[in-house]
């Protein structure tokens, strides 16, 4: 393993645009298994009956386990000490079987005493290249 | 089950109790595991990942609705430093504002929570800002 991909990329600068995480597919079982790790026990996330109740044709994800995603992409890109902001929308469902990339561009880098700030746009997109969930994040790497 | 119009501009300011959660090793790791996070201080379970804190689940006395009509339209988390494992964590939640807005599907009651983590000294940890959307 080795350290944060940014701290072996002092180039990267306002613009650029960052190195991918492609997430496996998700599963029913993975859903269960969120639902269970995070307390959110909203059936629509794992029952297709209650989803179908509500006018879905079953199951979705929990919006929150995409912004998990994008959380691990900034500790992948940055490293855990360095996050600093994690702000995002659920623009779209992700349903069991769709394939999350978490893709992110440098907005605006700062630097400072301490290290470069880095003010990143981030989000992840499905297997058709629709971003699903969008948002900003800030790392701050010393 | 209330009514999502039963939600109102009243509960503006409104709070849960201040709750105090133990960041437990166990739990980091089961909660990587159904991430399928790879971090390795994740995987550890040293380390909690930047949306652990969805995991601290507080009620507000007069908050309720339907779960299956809510929509979770946006979240975001500012942090001082990653949570570990041990970490005692003093939260609480509060209504930050509630607004009815005219939407695709019609009127939507828009519900804004306000979360804060502290350590026990009370320095903060973390905050956090929910945007959920009731049909």
């Amino acid at each position: 393993m080795t350290g944060p991909v940014l701290a072996a990329r002092p180039d990267l600068d306002s613009g650029s645009v960052l190195p991918d995480l492609r997430k496996p597919p998700i599963t029913k079982m993975q859903l269960v298994k969120y639902a269970g790790a995070s307390g959110d026990y909203n059936l629509i996330h794992t029952d297709d009956e209650t989803a179908r109740t509500v006018g879905l044709d079953g199951v979705i994800a929990h919006g929150m386990l995409s912004m998990a995603f994008l959380g691990e992409y900034l500790c992948w890109l940055a490293g855990p000490d360095s996050v600093r902001r994690l702000s995002v929308r659920f623009v779209e469902m992700v349903r069991p079987g769709d394939t999350l990339t978490c893709r992110g561009r440098v907005k605006v880098r700062t630097s400072g005493n301490a290290g470069r700030h880095l003010q990143l746009e981030v989000w992840a997109e499905n297997q058709r290249a629709e971003r699903v969930t969008v948002g900003e994040a800030e790392v701050e790497i010393t | 089950m209330d009514h999502p119009a039963s939600l109102s501009s009243e509960l503006i300011g409104r709070e849960s109790e201040v709750v105090v959660f133990e960041v437990e090793r166990g739990a980091i790791r089961k909660f990587a595991d159904a991430v399928q996070d790879q971090t390795p201080a994740c995987v550890r379970g040293d380390v909690a990942p930047p949306t652990f804190p969805t995991t601290f689940r507080m009620t507000i006395p007069g908050v309720t609705f339907d779960l299956a009509r809510v929509l979770h339209g946006a979240q975001e988390y500012r942090y001082e430093r990653p949570l570990r494992a041990g970490d005692r964590v003093r939260c609480r939640v509060r209504v930050a504002d509630v607004y009815r807005r005219q939407g695709r599907l019609g009127e939507m009651t828009f519900l804004i929570l306000a979360m804060d983590g502290t350590d026990e000294a009370g320095s903060p940890l973390f905050t956090g800002t929910t945007t959920a959307i009731l049909r």
